[in-house]
């Protein structure tokens, strides 16, 4: 073995502490090799150990009936009936995407991508989940827009490229994102209930064969780089961020669908995050056997690689699979088919333990289910969260109230995401029924089932900031209610939590809380995660994001016309379901007009209520399944004026003459961002009304909906009245205009 | 009547053509393999949209030395009905069946949006079951759209009456508003937006079938030469 010797220096570098390095000298008996230390500060690293978070992530509820694959694969797989599964996850892209937006994107989807396919399921949908600084700040602006333009970018070449719609999203703008935007991907997949695949070698003497890109020297280290703050020295990791080819993926996808079918692939994983490393030892490690390669065999494109490198690198479009001894002709032959590079570059051992040739003599030898599995496990000090909330702001009201509707349709995180969602083919693969912006959630039809299903992704950061575990559980909530209101019935969920340096006991204690919130709230809607993704070290220079839970749910709805935002027809009641609902000066301080308007953060985020928040969704998919509602749009940013005006942004000639009957100051009434409530336009106020009362949810009829103009009134007084000519083009063109 | 869908390493509305093809429209269809050096019995061939090679180097531009290609060649020679929607648009003008050339958008952005277009000739196989001057709604989704030509080309595509579809709201800069045009055998038609994505009202337009009934018409009852019917 390679004689270099392991200095203190050296294992810094490898961001392992003394502790770590302890440990791996008594797993293997004796000093690791230089190979074996970087194997090692790969699979240990925060990004793909959970080092910090594996502890809390156990809270979680991960079983349901419809749950056949959780937590621990690529990806979590439910029963959508009629003999086929659904896999889905969401990844995080954070830190390369802030070095090189377009790769780092592009490279971050064609990562999620490769899990969802991975376990036999062809992608169908990808959603994104974007933050990123204002681009309205004098100082950081122009980078800021760089940045989203180079993500938007990239999601769209790789996801167009690949043939995957994307037909969702969201996309906020926090200056705490400046020096660390979020890129969550969400991608889902589907295939035959026997069809799925699992990343585990079996069958001792069974040739292990890598497939697709050759290796490079390109995104060495990723993995570690994901595990730690930046600094003014991150731009020279730029050469650790790797470089996407959608073309090679999409051709891996149909070869490896093609492959699988021949029955003669044992196990199968992607290289993702630490390339070659984590996907022979992991494939090891749950088929509690061993695997023995010889670098010389893996396919390289650059010269002279150093077995650190090969095994480290994190080049894209790669895969290695176990073939059932004696049939590795019938695999070879689908990928040449394809024009695709699969060579066998090892064999499944009966010695659990991954051992590494190069040039025939050995490199690297680490049992398996220590590497992978007995990753160091930490109970970070994580201290109470803060017990005072901040005060309002002594000058918090902004009259005139007329005035502060069109600048929110406006704000970043409200205004039309049309540019963004442009730039992605949304259709392609014909399922799309709703694609962005179109209802609550994107539905999209099963083919083979005749089924169809609806998903949503959604995070708040700055509830989460103002109190982690009450922002998760609204996340929940939200993303729940984004299906219901589609008349989804939300089943499987799967999470993204961004958050700063774990290292700090009060971000550590942000994540606890929200992993808490979020599982009461997960088993309070039965939508058990399935699995997904932790990012820390979300900071640049000492400043840490707002702790960004996002989450991912899927529901499953009968296949039918989608019921859309807009407002439909003239002359038809507009009903609030869930009521006006309560808010107080304190917890509208988390809203967006507390943070456009006023300026300023304080306070709480929205109570929730979860009884109530059931009761409402349950009426709403009632009244979606009778076909009762026209039109039905969720309260959200912005509260109900800003969701009422969103309704009138259909044709542009339906608008709504709406009288409030509430005590609760205009400012608050108009536009606080209580949860629980949803706008439903209907011909038939009665029967949507009594089907509230049947569930115990409040409904009022709050107006009528009108031939042209919003006009809101609290007990006859207005407050406001808006030509929709007049809002809808601030909304339309703020973002980039 | 029969359809084949061509499918070359990168197409990835192949699937889309053929769901429209064999479902919506209940017809016998087949793909058929970029290395194939016959189209065998089709009645129509569809070169679907995608990234056929990954578009490297320029949309379509490996594309047209895939062998199947010389089949195609062939098969509009003698007369045969050729489709290109999208990437299969850009391929075929490669492969200097159809004139011009599509550039990047005028905004350089990749676009996905439904949109109004006008039927300019139902003098096609192609067309035939439409109204001149019909508005359809069909969507969009390419980085490079942009139909461009010298400005003899264009005249002599409209003097021919060989544009077959406007776009009434131009969304890329194509010059005179061309979103899809025919040969002089008016037997090879490319455009730009997709009819397959527009084949079911579940999917927000079913306009897009006026394409694939045209080509069912055409099939079923031969049109005489071109030059005949036309004054």
């Amino acid at each position: 073995m390679s004689t270099l010797s392991i200095t203190p220096d050296l294992i810094a570098q490898h961001q392992l502490t003394a502790g770590e390095y302890r440990k791996i000298v008594a797993i293997l008996g004796r000093e690791p090799s230089y190979t074996e230390l970087g194997i090692f500060s790969v699979m240990w690293s925060e990004h793909c150990s959970y080092k910090s978070s594996r502890l809390h992530l156990k809270k979680l509820p991960t079983r349901g009936k419809l749950v056949v694959q959780g937590p621990g694969e690529n990806a979590g797989i439910i029963d959508i009936g009629g003999g086929y599964v659904i896999a889905f996850k969401i990844e995080s892209h954070n830190h390369p995407s802030f070095i090189e937006p377009f790769q780092g994107a592009a490279t971050g989807s064609g990562g999620i991508l490769r899990d969802i396919f991975t376990m036999g399921a062809r992608p169908i949908a990808v959603l994104d989940s974007l933050r990123f600084g204002r681009l309205d700040d004098p100082r950081t602006g122009a980078r800021n827009r760089r940045i989203l333009s180079g993500v938007v970018a990239g999601i769209a070449h790789y996801g167009n490229c690949f043939g995957v719609p994307t037909v969702g999203g969201e996309c906020i703008f926090e200056p705490c994102y400046d020096g660390n935007p979020l890129v969550n991907v969400f991608a889902l997949g589907i295939c035959r209930k026997e069809d799925v695949f699992y990343a585990k070698a079996a069958g001792i003497g069974n040739p292990v064969i890598y497939v697709g890109a050759r290796t490079g020297r390109d995104g060495i280290h990723g993995a570690s780089m994901a595990s730690a703050e930046f600094t003014e020295e991150s731009k020279q990791k730029r050469p650790n961020v790797q470089v996407g080819d959608p073309f090679l993926e999409k051709l891996l996808l149909e070869a490896c669908l093609e492959a699988m079918q021949t029955g003669a692939i044992v196990g199968i994983q992607d290289m993702g995050a630490a390339g070659l490393t984590c996907s022979t030892c992991e494939m090891g490690s749950r088929g509690e056997v061993g695997i023995e390669i010889e670098l010389d065999k893996v396919p390289q494109r650059a010269t002279g690689m150093t077995p650190y490198e090969i095994m480290l690198s994190e080049s894209q479009e790669r895969m290695l699979l176990v073939a059932a001894s004696g049939r590795e002709q019938e695999v070879y032959q689908v990928f040449r088919k394809w024009g695709l590079e699969a060579v066998e570059i090892g064999k499944v051992t009966g010695d659990g333990r991954l051992r590494v040739r190069h040039h025939g003599e050995v490199v690297a030898e680490i049992p398996n289910r220590e590497l992978a599995d007995e990753a160091p496990l930490y109970d970070r000090p994580h201290t109470a969260p803060p017990s005072a909330p901040l005060a309002p702001p002594a000058d918090w009201i902004r009259p005139p109230i007329a005035a502060a509707l069109p600048r929110l349709l406006a704000a970043p995180d409200i205004c039309s995401k049309r540019w963004i969602w442009e730039q992605y083919d949304y259709q392609v693969r014909t399922n799309t029924i709703a694609g962005p912006a179109r209802a609550d959630a994107a539905i999209l039809r099963i083919k083979e089932t005749g089924g169809s299903i609806a998903l949503s992704l959604d995070g708040n950061g700055r509830y989460s900031y103002l109190s982690p575990r009450e922002g998760a559980q609204l996340a929940v909530a939200e993303c729940c209610r984004n299906l219901s209101t589609v008349g989804a019935q939300p089943v499987a969920a799967t999470n993204c939590l961004n958050f700063g340096n774990p290292e700090r006991p009060e971000i550590m204690a942000q994540l606890v809380e929200a992993i808490e919130g979020m599982a009461d709230a997960c088993r309070f809607f039965d939508t058990p995660i399935t699995g997904g993704n932790v990012s820390l070290y979300n900071e640049t220079l000492g400043e840490g994001i707002y702790p960004t839970p996002v989450m991912g749910i899927v529901g499953l709805m009968k296949i039918a016309a989608p019921l859309t935002i807009p407002f439909a027809n003239a002359g038809r009641a507009v009903v609030l379901l869930g009521g006006i609902g309560a808010c107080d000066d304190l917890r509208f301080g988390s809203t967006e007009y507390a943070k456009e308007i006023a300026g300023s953060l304080w306070g709480l985020p929205p109570a929730l209520d979860l009884d109530r928040e059931k009761r409402v969704q349950e009426a709403m998919r009632q009244v979606a399944a009778e076909g009762l509602a026209e039109s039905a749009h969720d309260l959200s940013d912005g509260g109900l004026a800003v969701a009422l005006a969103e309704c009138c942004f259909g044709s542009g000639r339906i608008g709504a003459q709406i009288d409030l009957d509430s005590d609760l100051r205009p400012e608050i009434l108009l536009f606080h961002e209580g949860p629980s409530r949803i706008l439903v336009s209907t011909s038939n106020p009665k029967a949507v009304l009594s089907i509230a009362e049947q569930h115990g949810a409040e409904a009022i009829v709050i107006g009528v909906t009108v031939e042209n103009g919003l006009e809101v009134r609290q007990r006859g007084n207005t407050l406001g009245a808006w030509e929709i000519a007049a809002l809808h083009p601030a909304y339309e063109n703020a973002l980039m205009g | 009547m029969k359809f084949g869908v061509i499918v070359f390493p990168g197409s990835n509305c192949d699937h889309d053509a053929f769901y429209a093809a064999s479902q919506n429209l209940g017809q016998p269809t087949e793909y058929i393999w970029h290395d194939s050096r016959s189209l065998g019995s089709v009645d129509a061939v569809i070169l679907p949209g995608g990234f056929a090679y990954g578009d490297y180097l320029r949309c379509g531009a490996i594309a047209r030395f895939s062998p199947v290609m010389q089949a195609v060649q062939r098969f509009a020679a003698e007369g045969g009905l050729v489709l290109g929607i999208c990437n299969g648009f850009q391929i075929l003008v490669e492969a200097g069946l159809l004139p011009g050339a599509l550039i990047r958008n005028r905004g350089l952005k990749f676009i996905c949006r439904e949109l109004r277009l006008g039927v300019t000739t139902s003098d096609s196989p192609f067309t035939c079951a439409m109204r001149q001057g019909q508005v359809l709604r069909l969507p969009i989704a390419h980085g490079e759209g942009c139909y461009f030509a010298e400005p003899r080309t264009l005249d002599e595509l409209e003097a021919e009456d060989r544009v077959a579809l406007r776009y009434l709201d131009n969304p890329n800069g194509s010059l005179r508003d061309i979103a899809g045009i025919l040969n002089p055998g008016r037997n090879v038609m490319g455009m730009m937006p997709h009819p397959e994505r527009a084949a079911d009202p579940l999917m927000g337009s079913a306009d897009g079938l006026g394409v694939f009934h045209s080509l069912m018409m055409a099939v079923a009852h031969p049109a005489p030469p071109a030059e005949a019917v036309r004054p």
